[in-house]
């Protein structure tokens, strides 16, 4: 078996593993990453929301928002492992084709 | 260390913007210069593995969570230039199509996490294996040591990032318009943990792979690959 075949199997085995990503910090209750909170966590933590926070803060509606479909934000953790198993393979193909793309037109032919 | 939309002034994003498309364009001439063909799936499973173990959150007991990065590894085996762009790439998609890390913050996690990191954690590696034998533990070691510094480093850089905008930008009254807490706040806990959970992380996931690559191909550890 080729090395890249290998490797290609190693991403596949932490796709599936990806939602422990998620079941972990739960497990632990672990909040959001530092500096990473939304709008009612920054009002909660120092009393209001930053003027220029709250105007880009929701700038950009996510098409999968935090790795879970849109309006899941409250399923079971069965549900979002679900979803993050579902974001973790869609990220890798579009990456993949991206790096794939960006490599062919940069690399050069010959070794 | 996904720094979201809101938390830096859009001068802040401008200027960060700004600093990465030099850095984007030489990396493009770097790559174009060393990378093979027969390297490119590496390329794209360097990626690949920086993306899928950014999703592996580990807590930290009662409070926040964080992850690795990946980008020393794919610095250590494909050089630092291909690694800025293999995390760019991750980097841009998880904006873009799950809203981790803010399109506005695109070009500073590029700088933390897709420069500031690869580059840092790759002079590590070379300062400390120097010449030694591509089988050798002192390249193990090696590698661990320069992914913990360098995802440290990187989050120093957010940090320092986050915790000038309170400094910059306040209303009169004094309320923060971006990011609500300053250096003295943001520096320590982006540092500490990194420090103390998250940099470990980078060192087992980067140590095990090279571990696992010596026995593989030892192409990966002979020299001349910047």
């Amino acid at each position: 078996m080729t090395l890249t075949r290998k490797l290609w199997i190693g991403i596949m085995v932490l796709i599936v593993l990806s939602p422990l990503g998620l079941i972990v910090p739960d497990h632990f209750k672990a909040g959001s990453a530092w500096g990473e909170w939304g709008v009612e966590e920054i009002q909660k933590m120092t009393g209001y929301v930053p003027l220029g926070f709250q105007r880009l803060s929701e700038l950009w509606k996510a098409p999968l928002p935090d790795y879970a479909f849109q309006g899941w934000e409250g399923k079971d953790l069965v549900h979002l492992s679900f979803a993050y198993i579902i974001s973790a393979v869609s990220g890798i193909v579009i990456i993949t084709g991206v790096a794939f793309l960006i490599g062919k037109v940069l690399a050069k032919e010959h070794e | 260390m996904h720094i979201p939309d809101g938390y830096l002034s859009p001068a802040t994003c401008g200027v960060f913007g700004a600093v990465m498309i030099p850095i984007w364009t030489a990396a493009s001439r770097a790559v174009k210069k060393t990378l093979s063909v027969r390297q490119v799936p590496y390329l794209a499973i360097g990626a690949a593995f920086s993306f899928v173990i950014m999703m592996f959150n580990v807590p930290i007991l009662g409070g926040s969570s964080g992850h690795a990065v990946g980008g020393v590894l794919v610095a250590i085996l494909l050089g630092p230039w291909a690694a800025c762009i293999a995390v760019t790439v991750a980097l841009v998609i998880q904006a873009l199509l799950f809203g981790d890390g803010g399109i506005t913050a695109i070009g500073a996690n590029c700088f933390n996490m897709a420069f500031v990191l690869p580059f840092v954690g790759y002079y590590v590696y070379k300062l400390i294996s120097s010449n030694s034998p591509s089988g050798s533990v002192r390249r193990v070691i090696a590698a661990g040591a320069g992914a913990y510094v360098g995802i440290c480093v990187a989050a120093l850089s957010a940090g320092i990032e986050f915790g000038l905008q309170p400094l910059l930008y306040h209303t009169a009254n004094g309320q923060a318009l971006y990011c609500p807490y300053g250096l003295n706040v943001a520096v320590p806990a982006m540092v500490l943990g990194h420090l103390v959970v998250f940099g470990w992380v980078e060192v087992i996931v980067t140590a095990l792979v090279v571990k696992y690559l010596q026995k593989q191909d030892s192409v990966f550890f002979e020299g001349g690959r910047s």
